[in-house]
């Protein structure tokens, strides 16, 4: 894909996730839209994936350590294929396969169940692991929260990582600066994050900007290509991208839009599609 | 008449992980710097490339283990049950428990008999913690030879088992031709009309001997070894409280949660009984040999004898 065509699949993905929180009346959409763009590049451009074979063994795997995000991880999957995008209706409804967090039972496309911070990404040191030991091909993504890296289980994780040299994984913090109780600086600041994951033998990249798929391409490209190393890309982005009132606002963080608040955010997304498609 | 032999039951652990590192090429065993300790040591020096050393980190290790089973290997994390259980319970929980993962935890060191290290390390509280977790199954051996069976049969069962092992050595008591370990099979040991016994783990040994003790004074006693408690043998738990009546249950753990807990779940809604449950009664343990502390505590063949002597 193209960096246009990316673009339009990112603006489609959070129609997806405002639409899916809209209609559960409940959720996380500032932490999926900022991450909407890093979702995109993983399931359109980045990962060795089949939609039409999700359990494929060689397949990468993703795990979404910042669980609650599942919206932005649900529209992308729905977009990639995996199931019908009318489905997104359905999150958190009784009876729905698209539960509040992702369940690897249920959802296909879902490598790991996770929502418990801090405990995806060591799950996904242990695939990396497991793919080491076996000498398989695969690569390993996770995603974590700014917030979530307060965990030390991500800190026992990473040091693991590191010691095993585990060049397969690539570790990506969404750096939106914000978390429930406020900016991540004011809570129980983890910076400076680029030092600390050098400091447990990882390769660092940082990304001005989470939502210029260029940088995103040169990121992702180096850390593939590293060797001897876990790589940790840390993307400085924007909570509630693209949605006018959502944007840079913690009380967005685990919100749904009422109505009024719904046609607003829909018509901000529009927006941001017509100016797309006049490029 | 011959020496009754003694084997840890964490020494037939780290025995029967060698022997499935050579069945199954895909086993793995994680370890938290307690290698030694747990014997999984034995295992990473036949197989040091599939032994996962991973530091002082419990709840990364069950969070490994999980991605480890999710890419198709079988793990068996190994920690004291005070950390496998305790510290790492969330992760269990979510990470193992929540998506059904084939991951086995190996927790040793569990209960009084951990001896010298103290209350600290002396997990009485594991049993009922992982029985909380659903579709989680829990095993507590009681000797060597069911121990071995047990880790064979975790293995070829696909989803999370929860796996008990002693540090003290224990009377082998199950290694006739004619054993069979089968998950959630409860096992008659001795016949008896006045009462039932249900024993888990290093406490079966010593349950049989009250049991003998018991019969001079003419109560005759049925004795069960309950190596999985959960699932549990609600038939056969059923079945000998509707012959014999009154119930005793006897576990190294807490009277809280544990075995005595999942028979009285039981009974109280199929088959109301009167149960005696012995245990570790809502306290914590304390440093010292642990023969003496079983003593103390009422866990070895005379405070059993006793406790069911005055049981009316």
């Amino acid at each position: 894909m193209n960096k246009l065509e990316l673009q339009k699949t990112a603006n489609e993905i959070r129609k997806g996730i405002v639409t899916s929180v809209y209609s559960a009346k409940a959720g996380h959409p500032g932490g999926s839209l900022s991450a909407a763009d890093v979702l995109t590049y993983l399931y359109f451009e980045e990962m060795n994936i089949d939609p039409k074979d999700p359990k494929k063994p060689d397949r990468d795997r993703f795990v979404l350590s910042k669980g609650h995000t599942a919206p932005g991880l649900y529209s992308a999957l729905a977009h990639r294929g995996y199931f019908p995008v009318e489905d997104l209706k359905t999150l958190r409804r009784l009876g729905s396969y698209l539960q509040g967090h992702p369940d690897m039972k249920h959802i296909p496309g879902v490598d790991m169940s996770s929502g418990s911070l801090g405990q995806g990404i060591s799950a996904a040191v242990g695939m990396a692991l497991s793919a080491q030991l076996s000498n398989d091909s695969y690569r390993v993504y996770t995603l974590l929260g700014d917030g979530e890296i307060q965990e030390g289980q991500v800190w026992e994780a990473s040091m693991f990582a590191g010691h095993r040299q585990l060049d397969n994984l690539t570790v990506i913090v969404d750096n939106n600066g914000l978390q429930i109780d406020g900016a991540i600086e004011d809570v129980c600041s983890p910076y400076p994050i680029d030092q600390k994951f050098e400091a447990f033998n990882f390769h660092v990249i940082n990304v001005d900007d989470a939502h210029d798929f260029e940088q995103l391409k040169a990121a992702f490209d180096e850390a593939r290509t590293t060797k001897g190393k876990p790589t940790a890309i840390i993307v400085k982005s924007v909570k509630g991208k693209n949605v006018s009132f959502m944007e840079n606002q913690a009380a967005w963080h685990g919100t749904a839009p009422n109505d009024e608040q719904y046609a607003v955010a829909m018509a901000d997304l529009e927006k941001v599609g017509e100016a797309l498609c006049q490029k | 008449m011959s020496e009754v032999r003694k084997v840890a039951t964490r020494d037939s652990y780290g025995n029967a992980l060698v022997e499935l590192g050579a069945k199954y090429d895909n086993v793995v065993v994680l370890d938290a710097d307690l290698a030694a300790a747990t014997k999984t040591g034995i295992f990473k020096k036949a197989y040091p490339d599939r032994h996962i050393d991973c530091g002082i980190a419990e709840c990364n290790m069950m969070g490994i283990a999980a991605g480890l089973a999710a890419t198709g290997k079988i793990p068996f994390a190994s920690s004291f049950a005070m950390f496998a259980a305790g510290r790492a319970f969330e992760q269990v929980r979510n990470s193992i428990g929540y998506p059904h993962l084939n991951v086995k935890i190996g927790a040793t060191h569990a209960g009084i008999s951990v001896g010298e290290d103290g209350a600290s390390h002396q997990c009485n509280e594991d049993i009922a913690l992982m029985r909380t977790i659903p579709g989680m199954i829990v095993i507590n051996p009681c000797d060597d030879a069911e121990a071995k069976a047990a880790v064979y049969a975790a293995a070829e069962y696909d989803g999370p088992v929860y796996l008990r092992f002693g540090r003290l050595a224990t009377p082998v008591i199950n290694d006739t031709p004619d054993y069979k370990f089968e998950i959630g099979k409860g096992i008659v040991l001795r016949e008896g009309r006045d009462l039932t016994i249900v024993a888990t783990g290093l406490c079966v040994s010593p349950a049989l001997e009250a049991a003998e003790q018991l019969a001079k004074d003419g109560i005759d006693a049925k004795v069960i070894n309950i190596h999985t408690i959960k699932p549990l043998d609600e038939e056969l738990i059923i079945t000998s409280a509707q012959e014999t009546g009154k119930m005793v249950t006897i576990e190294e753990h807490s009277v809280i949660g544990g075995l005595g807990s999942a028979v009285c779940d039981c009974l109280s809604e199929h088959a109301p009984t009167k149960v005696l449950k012995i245990g570790v009664n809502d306290v914590f343990g304390e440093s010292g040999p642990a023969v003496a502390l079983l003593h103390k505590y009422g866990l070895d063949a005379e405070g059993i004898y006793t406790r069911i002597k005055s049981f009316e």
